[in-house]
C-alpha cells in the first residue's frame, strides 16, 4: 500500500532575493515535513531565514524574491506551480492561514474588530453575513475574547487581545495549517503566556498542524512538539524538541541553548557563539557556520554538509557529527 | 572590606508624575489635571559595586526611574542620593561633576549612535564634554584604550568607522565605550541587550560582568528579563505600575517570590527545556495605564488572592524575611496573626 504523503513536505527550497548588490541567500535548500496535528517551531536569529519560508508558503513573497528550485507540497500537491488565483481560491485562509508578526497594526483601525473577521469569512466561502457574524463571535469567543467587546476598534482592545482577535481571523476559514510568525514577541511576560496558551489549546482541540516561528527558543521550546533550528538561510537541526533542547548535536545549536541565561537553576556563566552571523549576500563556502564554530576542520570550510538522519527523525547537518568526541 | 558595604546610590520616596495635555478650557478651570504616574514612590539602595535589577513589564516605569536617578528626567518629590550627596537639587554646573561619575547605556544603538560620527568621535565626544585630556595624542590614546577595553580590536580598525558599518553588538559595544571612557562609578544599563540577537547578547553581558569587576562599577541594570536578571544582579527590584512590589536578593526573588504578581511573572516565563511543564498563569487581563491606576493596591483588580483590604488600602513593602521584602497584605496579616498560612500563595 502506498504510504499517505505528510501533510505538508518542503523539499530541498531555493529562494533567494534579488537585490541591487547581487542576491541574498536567504533560503537555501531547505527540507522538512510537517505531519497533522504537529506544532512544529521554527527557531533562529534574525535573518536565518525562518520568515522566508513561511512566506513562501502562502506565496506571498516580495516582487524581487525568487524560487530557483525546491517543491512545497501540500498532501501531495506542489502549491509552487498553482497560479495565483488557485492558491487565493483553495489555499490560503482555507487550508494554510497565518498569524503575522506584530499582528497588533495588522489590524485595520477603522474597521470594527468584527466587520474585519467577517468580511474575511464572506469572501472565501459561500455564506450569509448573519452566519459569517455568527461564526465570527464563535471565533473570539474560542480565543478568549468577550463577544460583547467584538464590535469594538481595534484601539480599544489591549496588545494581547488585538493578537486574540488575529488568532480568530486566521481560523476563520477552518484551516489545516496555522502559520503564526513571532505571535508574542511584542507581548509583554504574562500576556504572553496567556496567548501562547490559547494558540496550544486551540491547535490540540481543533487537531491544527502550526509552525511557530520565534526568536525565542524557549517559546518554542515550551510550545512545539518538534523544532527547527535555523542559521544563515540553512536548517542546522532538526529534532523533536524534547531531543533538540536536552541534548542539540549541531554545534550552533548547542551554541545558541547554551547562551541562554535560564530562570531555573544555578548561575553558571554562559558562553557566547564568537563573531556574527554572515552576510547572506556573501555566506561562507562550505559550512555557513564553519567561522564561528569551535569545532570546525578543514572540510567544513570546503563542503556543505547535508542534511543527515542521524537517529529517527533526527536531523542535522553537520560534518563533525558522530566524529568529534563532543558527539561520541 | 566595609567599603563594600556602602550605599553608592540611594532613592528615597522617588515620584515622577507627567501631566496630561488637556484643553485650554480645563487648565484655567482646574489646576491639578491628570498624570501618567510613572514612579509613584519608590525607594532603594544599591551598595557599591554591586549590580541592581529592576525588572517588569512595559510601562511600569522602571525606565523612568533610571533615568530620573541620573536627573536627566526632574523628579516630581523625593530625594536621589549619589555617594551621601543629595543631588536632588543641584543646579546645573554643579551636577556636571556628577554626571561625569553617572553614566548611561541605552537599549537601541541602532539610534543612539549619531549615524553621521565616526567611532572616533563617537567616543571623544565625552571627553571633549568634560574637558578631559591635554592635546589631542592624550585623548586618542583615551579613546584607542576604551575600545580595546570593550574588545574592539584591533581599535585602528574602527577609529574611522561609521556606525552602519558595524553590526548591532558592535555598535553596543561602541555606546559602553562611550559610557566608561569617563571612568564613572554608577552606570545605568537600560535594555542594554534586548536589540540584540541571542547569540550576540551573552558576549555583551560577559563584557558588562567583567567591566564591572575591573573597573569596580555599580550597576542599576534595568530589563523586562527575568533570567537576564537572574544572570546580571544580586538584588533586585519588582516594578508594578510605577511601585516596587517586591525586592530582595535575586535568588529569593526568582526561587522564592512572594508577591503574586510576582509568583504570575515567574510562572509566565517560557523555560528553554521541553521537559519542564509550566503551570497555568493563576492572575487574568492585563496591566492597566499607569494614567488610571486602582484604588487600594494596584495589582488588586488581577489578584486571586485579594481580599476586601486590598481593594481599599494601599500596601507598603513589608519584610517577608531579612532582606526580602513584598507589598503585599497577606503577609502584613499573616504576622499580625489576622490570617493562616494557608491563605498564602506559594509555588
Amino acid at each position: 500500500m502506498k504510504r499517505m504523503p505528510p501533510l505538508l513536505e518542503v523539499k530541498d527550497l531555493i529562494m533567494y532575493y534579488e537585490t541591487m548588490k547581487g542576491d541574498v541567500k536567504a533560503v537555501d535548500d531547505v527540507r522538512f515535513t510537517l505531519e497533522k496535528g504537529e506544532a512544529l517551531g521554527l527557531a533562529g536569529e534574525s535573518g536565518c531565514g525562518k520568515t522566508s519560508v513561511a512566506l513562501a508558503m502562502l506565496k506571498i513573497l516580495p516582487y524581487n524574491a525568487k524560487i530557483f528550485s525546491g517543491e512545497i507540497l501540500l498532501s501531495g500537491v506542489n502549491i509552487l506551480t498553482l497560479s495565483d488565483e488557485e492558491i487565493r481560491k483553495k489555499v490560503r485562509w482555507k487550508r494554510i492561514s497565518m498569524v503575522p508578526q506584530a499582528a497588533m497594526n495588522a489590524l485595520n483601525p477603522v474597521f470594527r474588530v468584527s466587520e474585519q473577521i467577517t468580511e474575511a469569512i464572506i469572501l472565501h466561502e459561500q455564506v450569509s453575513e448573519n452566519e459569517a457574524k455568527k461564526r465570527t463571535l464563535e471565533l473570539l469567543e474560542r480565543v478568549g475574547i468577550d463577544p460583547s467587546r467584538a464590535d469594538h476598534y481595534p484601539h480599544e482592545f489591549s496588545g494581547g487581545m488585538k493578537q486574540r482577535a488575529m488568532i480568530a481571523m486566521a481560523l476563520a476559514c477552518n484551516p489545516e495549517i496555522i502559520i503564526a510568525d513571532e505571535p508574542t514577541t511584542a507581548l509583554d511576560v504574562i500576556v504572553q503566556g496567556q496567548v501562547l496558551k490559547v494558540i496550544k489549546t486551540l491547535q490540540r482541540e481543533l487537531g491544527l498542524s502550526m509552525i511557530l516561528i520565534s526568536h525565542d527558543l524557549s517559546v518554542v521550546a515550551q510550545t512545539c512538539d518538534r523544532s527547527i533550528i535555523m542559521y544563515a538561510g540553512k536548517i542546522a537541526e532538526d529534532a523533536s524538541t524534547e531531543e533538540l533542547f536536552a541534548e542539540p548535536l549541531h554545534p550552533y545549536s548547542i551554541g545558541l541553548i547554551g547562551a541562554f541565561p535560564s530562570l531555573i537553576g544555578e548561575r553558571k556563566r554562559l558562553e557566547s557563539i564568537r563573531g556574527s552571523p554572515p552576510n547572506l549576500l556573501d555566506p561562507p563556502p562550505g559550512c555557513r557556520f564553519h567561522p564561528r564554530c569551535p569545532y570546525a576542520r578543514e572540510i567544513c570550510s570546503v563542503e556543505v554538509p547535508p542534511l543527515l538522519e542521524t537517529h529517527k527523525r533526527h536531523y542535522v547537518s553537520c560534518h563533525m557529527v558522530n566524529k568529534h568526541p563532543k558527539y561520541s | 572590606m566595609l567599603m563594600s558595604n556602602r550605599e553608592l546610590i540611594r532613592v528615597v520616596d522617588l515620584h515622577k508624575y507627567f501631566p496630561v495635555q488637556t484643553g485650554f478650557i480645563s487648565s484655567l478651570t482646574s489646576r491639578d489635571g491628570p498624570s501618567v504616574k510613572a514612579i509613584d514612590g519608590i525607594s532603594f539602595s544599591i551598595r557599591q559595586g554591586e549590580i541592581f535589577g529592576l525588572v517588569g513589564e512595559s510601562g511600569c516605569g522602571k525606565t523612568t526611574t533610571g533615568r530620573t536617578i541620573l536627573r536627566l528626567i526632574e523628579p516630581t518629590q523625593g530625594k536621589i542620593y549619589f555617594d551621601d550627596v543629595e543631588i536632588t537639587k543641584l543646579k546645573k554646573d554643579e551636577l556636571k561633576k556628577y554626571r561625569r561619575e553617572m553614566q548611561i547605556i541605552l537599549q537601541d544603538p541602532f539610534e543612539s549612535l549619531n549615524p553621521k560620527m565616526t567611532i572616533r568621535d563617537l567616543v571623544v565626544e565625552p571627553l571633549e564634554i568634560h574637558g578631559i585630556g591635554e592635546n589631542e595624542s592624550e585623548k586618542k590614546e583615551l579613546v584607542m584604550n576604551a575600545l580595546e577595553e570593550v574588545q574592539l580590536t584591533p581599535p585602528e580598525d574602527f577609529l574611522f568607522r561609521y556606525p552602519h558599518e558595524l553590526s548591532g553588538g558592535q555598535r553596543q559595544r561602541v555606546a559602553i565605550a562611550r559610557a566608561l571612557i569617563l571612568r564613572p562609578r554608577f552606570v545605568v544599563a537600560d535594555e542594554p541587550v534586548s536589540m540584540l540577537d541571542v547569540s550576540i547578547r551573552t558576549e555583551v553581558l560577559n563584557l558588562m560582568l567583567d567591566l564591572k569587576t575591573k573597573l569596580g562599577l555599580t550597576y542599576l541594570f534595568i530589563t523586562h528579563d527575568l533570567a537576564i536578571a537572574k544572570y546580571m544582579s544580586e538584588d533586585i527590584g519588582v516594578m508594578y505600575l510605577g511601585k516596587i512590589i517586591e525586592y530582595g536578593n535575586v535568588y529569593e526573588v526568582i526561587h522564592d517570590p512572594d508577591h503574586p504578581y510576582t509568583q504570575a511573572l515567574m510562572v509566565a516565563v517560557p523555560v528553554a527545556d521541553a521537559r519542564i511543564k509550566r503551570p497555568d498563569i493563576p492572575i487574568k487581563g492585563e496591566t492597566p495605564q499607569p494614567i488610571n491606576i486602582p484604588k487600594g493596591c494596584r495589582f488588586s483588580p488581577r489578584c486571586p488572592y485579594a481580599f476586601e483590604r486590598c481593594y481599599r488600602e494601599v500596601p507598603e513593602l513589608f519584610e517577608v524575611e531579612p532582606g526580602h521584602g513584598a507589598a503585599c497584605f497577606l503577609y502584613e496579616e499573616f504576622h499580625s496573626g489576622r490570617i493562616e498560612r494557608g491563605r498564602i500563595p506559594s509555588l
